[in-house]
């Protein structure tokens, strides 16, 4: 930085011959010290001022957004569920070549019935039988139970051939593949949860493959989120951009008292909003009773416009339109009305004065309102699991689902860390469409 | 007032059948309580510039605004070329126009700015790139095609936004203050070139300003707007000899005021009695008779210092203050009661200095004097 | 060290929004449960006499099952729950997590009648870290004021020619899969075998499948009954707890069937590092005493879990109603009625939902 600014300030100079002059006998101040040296001295005390001003805001994103998000993205990756429980185990496992088709020897078995014999014994918080046996259910769906009845009975194995004595426990156990997912398992660093994330799994030959049709789920659900938030983003622009126009074009007193109204649901809380709209759209809700009183329906026509994607869409195009208000109206406010009459002078008609002058000029307005749509949609959560029903869900609600109930944490931390990546994959197409240097918010 | 009055009734006895604009008893209100344009009449002949100038809220942009139609007349009608224009939307009217702030739209190139009159009527491609090149040359940036209008210098814009309203050929383009946003210097240089692209291209021009300089440089009648109402319409040589009121004489050029009472009128000169008794002679322009009060104008580079034998008004002063300006010396003096009487010396060698304190004596013709409606107390 | 318990406290924290955790006055035991007509039961039969034998002031605190908010305070080793009323899938989950503190079945009392707790106690509701209190049970019900004639069987249910209308369902695969496989004729005692293999699997959705477009999904237990009075729903899959209280306490004109009902325990559990860990021993041998047991059942229609309660069950407590054919484990009521297999949905539900989000979607 100093360095920089020195050699603006010698560019500022001016002549050529002075630069070359300047990069041969370096300047010197007064007290015979490099105006270079000089200069960085006298800026490091504004500079260390101004990064002691922005350290706790530093500190603050580090702290709940930079290590939140990359305890997530890690998490995705890394799940020690295995090596916790079995550690002498996930290490001996290292040894067994699955290629060959033999199932792991006798020493590593043995390994494996004392890890657990003895996991089962010390019962520490989150290095349990269990721990390990969720781990493993999830890329072998049922084993769970054969891992903690075999933990149970652990201690009773003394002597081999061990795995003799475990499939006298459980024939489940006399299984090559089995085997081949505890080994993928207990290494701490997997791509499982990223493949199931993706509708893929590992097959029983260890190849990456996709999920039964019947089983897919995240990227169908992704998919439908893309789209839907493409839909409210587009009706929020359709029923924005004439109030916006009114807005910024009535006299300020006027606009502002609109702009209240335009806001207050705004300053509402969310779950109000949502539940007010549960309270409109219900089959014996608000709506459907005007229209059966009006003879629009009958009594037992009554639509279903909740808990379903109608009633996602209602109510999320109502809840973000304030998003698509807001920087459209700053932007329109700054056109003067100068421009439309000076194309009318010109000779335009009142559509082509709009499509051709006006309309253009709104861009900024309308890419900075639909990409805070479109991403704050993306991401949407409390209205989709309030009003989705069964169709209308995002897939931040099977995000939540997984960190809440099933706590699978790692599936929970892939899928977000693919909706993030989504969502950087649009800014970054936006940014060469668009640029977002043209962005305006206001 | 009554002068204001007048001046209005002689518009409308010199309107002809070959004014090319003519607005009839025009009246606007935006509020329905207040007229911002009282009853206006005003005539334009077809080549004629035309400066409607005057304090801001006199009313003149508004008049522009009816005549380019972005603001419908509340009552009145509006004429070009003899065509009752009301019911006629803008972009109908065929009439160019120059924006205060320009209005270059600014996600359009020159060249593209240039071609949006000329796209919408239809024209080919190839006739719109030989007519924006052809206006680019007029207005001398034929560099300049391709950039946006945000890269290019107030004057530049400037003379764009000149040469859009014109590309299209209008018979009539408006100007609303268009050169407001310019330096001194740039703004002096735009008011020549205006007036000779008028010259050259004959288009009528109707040119709105509140500065007096840019108005009598470039029209041939100006109109000097206030409270709603012309005050006087004429060139600039007359209305700056001849203002017919107390405004006019104000708001144009330098202006010394006296109050005194008519004591007796004789072939258009009338004997005033200034408030502290001296008698003066003045021209009666805009006086009823004997016994009006009435304030008279005097500009400052008509007053002799030391007169000649027989100037007609010849009066006594004491210098208050001297201001040195090279080509000529400002002297404010008290003369008849007022003290900020301002008399223009020319800076001759053969005339002897004049000191703060002292008394003078200046002389000034009775022509030079206009006896006027009376504004109150100075 | 406390680096990393930070770093932990920050995802934990993500489990933690939706939770109501608060801080917990010392002294007093937080017992956490439902919410809700079921913990107002508690508070009756249980929290009142604890709290008047022992002086132990209670905080109740309600949540929506599961065991994410367990494994978030003992993780962060920040337990401020100190007795927790857990479905028995989750109890084994949280036990198999090490999660929950071990209980001494020998220390529990003993019956009134003398018989010893271990024998005293229904079979298969005593495990290593958890108690049942209460069996209740997922049935279907409807109104009968709207349907004279109503469904009799869980086929009826399933039929949506001879019953149109809209069904209320709970949203997600377990209990819903049992039910279709025993609407499409699977013997309550096979049901969990069919429903081992994937044609059983693939033969329960297609039986959801029959009435998929007629469906209102619910979540929490609340809202059947609102939904039955509300008209939304013609018939609802519910806890028949909370049927029977729609009946009993408001007069709702609803009819339970008890055909092909899924029933399930509610067991007492203590996470692991309760700060009153002692105290809520205690509640829980006080609350699971064979009195206890049986003074609940007058408030709600859940069987007590000890057998000698069974014989003291009397009437609602406020409504001449005999409570012994409102319970689940009442014989005509389980006639064609299926235990809820913990370890079947240990191993398979996170497949099944899985499926049945897939399914939902499509």
């Amino acid at each position: 930085m100093g360095k920089k600014m020195s050699d603006t300030a010698v560019n500022n100079m001016g002549t050529q011959a002075q630069k070359l002059a300047a990069e041969n006998n370096p300047l010197i101040t007064a007290d015979g010290i490099p105006l270079k040296q000089k200069l960085a001295k006298t800026t490091r005390k504004m500079k260390m001022r101004a990064l002691l001003l922005t350290m706790p805001l530093v500190l603050f994103i580090i702290v709940s957004f930079v290590i939140p998000i990359g305890q997530m993205l890690h998490r995705g990756f890394y799940n020690p569920a295995v090596s916790n429980v079995m550690p002498n185990f996930s290490i001996a496992i290292k040894d067994w070549d699955e290629t060959t088709g033999e199932m792991p020897s006798d020493e590593i078995l043995k390994v494996f019935v004392e890890d657990l014999a003895l996991a089962r014994k010390n019962r520490e918080v989150g290095k349990t039988v269990g721990n390990m046996a969720t781990r493993i259910n999830y890329e072998l769906p049922g084993s769970r139970s054969l891992f903690t009845k075999t933990a149970r009975r652990a201690d009773k194995i003394t002597e081999g051939p061990y795995l003799d004595e475990l499939i006298a426990i459980d024939k489940k156990w006399d299984n090559h593949n089995l085997w081949r997912t505890v080994k993928r398992a207990s290494n701490d660093y997997t791509i499982s949860f990223f493949l199931a994330a993706l509708d893929l799994k590992y097959d029983e030959n260890g190849e990456i493959s996709r999920a039964d049709p019947l089983y897919q789920i995240y990227v169908p659900i992704l998919m439908k989120t893309l789209m839907l938030s493409a839909l409210i983003t587009f009706l929020c622009f359709l029923i924005a951009y004439p109030v916006s126009y009114l807005l910024s074009t009535l006299p300020l007193r006027t606009s502002n008292l609109l702009m209240i109204l335009v806001l207050l649901p705004f300053w509402t809380s969310l779950l109000v909003r949502t539940s007010a709209w549960i309270a409109m759209l219900q089959t014996e809700g608000i709506i459907n009773d005007i229209m059966v009183y009006l003879g629009i329906i009958g009594d037992d026509g009554r639509i279903q416009m909740i808990y379903n994607q109608t009633g996602t869409v209602i109510s999320m195009v109502h809840i973000l339109l304030p998003f698509m208000i807001l920087p459209l109206y700053s932007v329109m406010k700054t056109i003067p009305p100068s421009y439309m009459r000076a194309a009318k002078s010109m000779g335009a008609t009142n559509s082509y004065a709009f499509r051709k002058v006006y309309f253009p000029q709104t861009i900024p307005g309308i890419a900075a309102g639909t990409l805070l749509v479109f991403i704050l949609a993306i991401g949407y959560y409390i209205t989709p699991a309030l009003v989705g029903g069964s169709d209308g869900i995002f897939i931040s609600n099977l995000i939540a689902d997984h960190i809440r109930k099933t706590l699978n944490w790692s599936l929970g931390s892939a899928l977000a860390a693919i909706l993030l990546v989504v969502v950087l994959i649009f800014y970054w197409m936006y940014n060469r469409l668009v640029g977002v240097d043209k962005l305006k918010f206001g | 007032m009554q002068g204001a009055e007048k001046n209005n009734m002689a518009v409308n006895k010199s309107a002809t059948d070959t004014s090319y604009v003519r607005f009839e008893n025009v009246q606007k209100s935006y509020d329905g309580e207040v007229l911002v344009v009282k009853d206006l009449n005003l005539d334009i002949q077809k080549g004629e510039f035309v400066t409607m100038l005057g304090p801001s809220g006199s009313g003149k942009s508004t008049c522009l605004m009816m005549l380019a139609g972005f603001e419908p007349a509340t009552h009145g009608e509006i004429f070009l070329d003899d065509r009752p224009i009301n019911t006629v939307p803008p972009h109908k009217r065929g009439i160019g126009m120059v924006f205060q702030n320009y209005a270059l739209f600014p996600h359009m190139t020159v060249a593209e700015n240039l071609a949006f009159p000329l796209e919408v009527r239809g024209m080919s491609r190839s006739d719109q790139e030989d007519r924006v090149k052809k206006i680019l040359d007029l207005v001398e940036l034929p560099q300049m095609a391709g950039r946006r209008p945000a890269q290019l210098s107030g004057g530049q814009q400037q003379r764009v936004a000149v040469a859009r309203a014109l590309v299209f050929e209008p018979d009539l383009v408006l100007m609303d203050e268009p050169l407001g946003a310019l330096d001194k210097q740039l703004r002096e240089q735009m008011q020549y070139e205006i007036k000779h692209i008028h010259e050259n291209l004959g288009v009528t021009v109707v040119y709105v300003t509140h500065d007096q300089t840019e108005a009598l440089t470039m029209s041939d009648r100006v109109a000097v707007f206030e409270d709603g109402v012309i005050q006087q319409l004429s060139s600039p040589e007359s209305l700056y000899e001849s203002p017919q009121n107390s405004f006019v004489a104000q708001f144009i050029g330098e202006n010394n005021k006296l109050n005194g009472v008519v004591e007796k009128v004789s072939k258009g000169i009338c004997q005033v009695r200034t408030d502290d008794g001296t008698l003066l002679h003045a021209e009666k322009v805009n006086v009823e008779g004997v016994g009006d009060k009435t304030t008279l104008s005097l500009r400052p580079e008509r007053i002799e210092l030391d007169p000649p034998k027989g100037t007609k008004n010849v009066v006594k002063g004491r210098v208050e203050e001297l201001i040195y300006l090279g080509d000529h010396i400002r002297v404010r003096m008290n003369v008849a009661g007022n003290s900020e009487f301002i008399v223009k010396v020319r800076n001759r060698a053969d005339k002897r200095p004049l000191k703060e304190g002292q008394d003078a004596k200046i002389g000034w013709l009775a022509e030079d004097c206009k006896a006027l409606d009376y504004v109150g107390q100075l | 060290m406390k680096l990393t318990k930070l770093l932990s406290g920050s995802a934990i924290g993500l489990a933690m929004i939706m939770s109501t955790t608060s801080a917990n006055a010392a002294g007093d035991l937080t017992v956490v449960s439902w919410g809700g007509a079921y913990t107002k039961s508690q508070v009756e039969a249980y929290h009142k006499p604890f709290i008047e034998k022992t002086g132990v002031n209670i905080k109740s605190e309600d949540y929506n099952g599961g065991i994410a908010e367990i494994k978030a305070q003992v993780e962060a080793g920040n337990v401020t729950w100190d007795i927790v009323d857990v479905e028995l899938s989750d109890a084994i989950r949280a036990c198999d997590e090490g999660l929950l503190e071990t209980i001494d079945h020998s220390t529990l009392p003993a019956g009134a009648n003398g018989k010893p707790a271990t024998e005293d106690f229904l079979p298969g509701t005593l495990y290593d870290c958890a108690v049942a209190n209460i069996v209740w049970s997922t049935i279907f019900a409807y109104d009968k004021s709207k349907t004279p004639n109503g469904p009799k069987t869980m086929a009826d249910f399933f039929d949506a020619a001879k019953f149109p209308g809209k069904r209320g369902l709970r949203k997600g695969a377990k209990v819903n899969l049992e039910f279709a496989l025993m609407a499409d004729g699977v013997a309550a005692k096979d049901v969990y075998d069919v429903l081992a293999t994937p044609e059983g699997v693939d033969r329960a959705f297609a039986k959801l499948d029959t009435i998929k477009g007629d469906v209102v999904w619910w979540e929490a237990g609340a809202q059947p009954p609102q939904m039955l009075a509300d008209g939304e729903v013609s018939y609802t899959t519910a806890y028949n707890g909370r049927i029977f209280n729609a009946v009993a306490g408001e007069g709702k004109p609803f009819e339970i069937v008890w055909d092909g009902q899924v029933w399930d325990l509610d067991l007492w559990v203590i996470p692991k590092g309760a700060k009153n860990k002692d105290t809520a021993l205690d509640f829980l041998k006080f609350s699971t005493s064979t009195e206890q047991l049986a003074a609940q059942a007058s408030y709600i229609s859940y069987g007590p879990a000890r057998a000698s309660s069974s014989p003291l069950v009397g009437k609602f407590h406020n409504a001449d109603i005999d409570m012994g054919p409102q319970m689940p484990t009442n014989p005509a009521n389980l006639t064609n009625a299926v235990q809820n297999n913990f370890e079947f949905w240990a191993d398979n539900a996170d497949q099944l939902n899985e499926r049945f989000n897939a399914w939902l979607a499509q």
